[in-house]
């Protein structure tokens, strides 16, 4: 009976994956992240359509959409739309260069795959930018 | 026994019967869209706080409608295939992936409709 009693030595090995230095690798995290921006892109749509759809419905339901847009929320949802395209759309050239069989070695994938996610933001902060600018900085 | 050669069976077709289409479909939508969504920016650019005259203005030109026709197209294509993987790898129950591929397809024509019918209405005039 003494014998069926747990080992305490298997509680004590190590788990795998050992969650204290366990990290996404930064193909995992591109790979998750194109998904997730690509759903998020079709919801995204709805923004394209409402913007469409009010211009042939008059100047009122063009003024509230664009109200919507410009409020802090819309901005913020904007913002987030411009990222998720970006990233989606540079992290896809990505994918279209493995389609052709290039860019498959750890260290290129893993180098491009930074490069992917710093790029994304750098144009995302520049389309902002761009946008203030050409608006005038107003409200 | 199915009466179809080897070749028959394996030419442009695997078992869930459209072969590679699929796959190609998304690729050729994704490349189509590198330029179209560069434009799109350009566009948006333009259009920032644009009052409603002047949108109207640009959509009714004939290269910025066609312009916008291509990217709706593209897009909605795109969007359409590529929630239908993730739907297919991630839902388990059959009855409720089969209800939600039928939601992402009504969605993404419905959506995609609405968007070329308002491009077109706009320049068109009316």
């Amino acid at each position: 009976m003494a014998e069926a009693k747990p080992r305490t030595t298997t509680s004590e090995r190590p788990m795998s994956p050992h969650l204290q230095i366990y990290r996404w690798p930064i193909t995992m995290l591109t790979s998750i992240t194109h998904r997730a921006t690509g759903m998020a892109n079709a919801a995204g749509t709805l923004l394209l359509a409402a913007w469409l759809v009010s211009l042939t419905a008059g100047p009122e339901a063009y003024a509230m959409v664009m109200d919507l847009m410009a409020s802090i929320l819309g901005r913020i949802v904007l913002l987030g739309f411009t990222w998720s395209m970006s990233f989606h759309l540079l992290n896809g050239i990505r994918h279209l260069f493995w389609d052709a069989g290039h860019g498959f070695e750890l260290t290129t994938a893993n180098a491009t795959g930074k490069l992917v996610l710093f790029l994304s933001v750098l144009v995302t902060i520049a389309i902002w930018v761009l946008a203030y600018s050409v608006r005038g900085g107003g409200a | 026994m199915s009466q179809k050669s080897a070749l028959k069976k394996t030419r442009g077709l695997g078992s869930a019967k459209d072969g590679t289409a699929h796959f190609i479909k998304q690729r050729v939508t994704a490349v189509a869209l590198l330029p179209l969504v560069g434009w799109f920016l350009y566009t948006v650019m333009s259009l920032v706080g644009a009052d409603y005259e002047t949108a109207r203005g640009f959509i009714a030109q004939p290269f910025n409608a066609v312009m916008f026709l291509l990217l709706i197209l593209a897009a909605f294509t795109h969007l359409r295939l590529g929630v239908q993987v993730v739907i297919e790898d991630y839902i388990d129950g059959e009855g409720t992936k089969l209800a939600l591929l039928m939601l992402n397809n009504f969605f993404a024509i419905a959506i995609g409709a609405a968007c070329a019918f308002a491009v077109l209405k706009t320049s068109l005039g009316a």
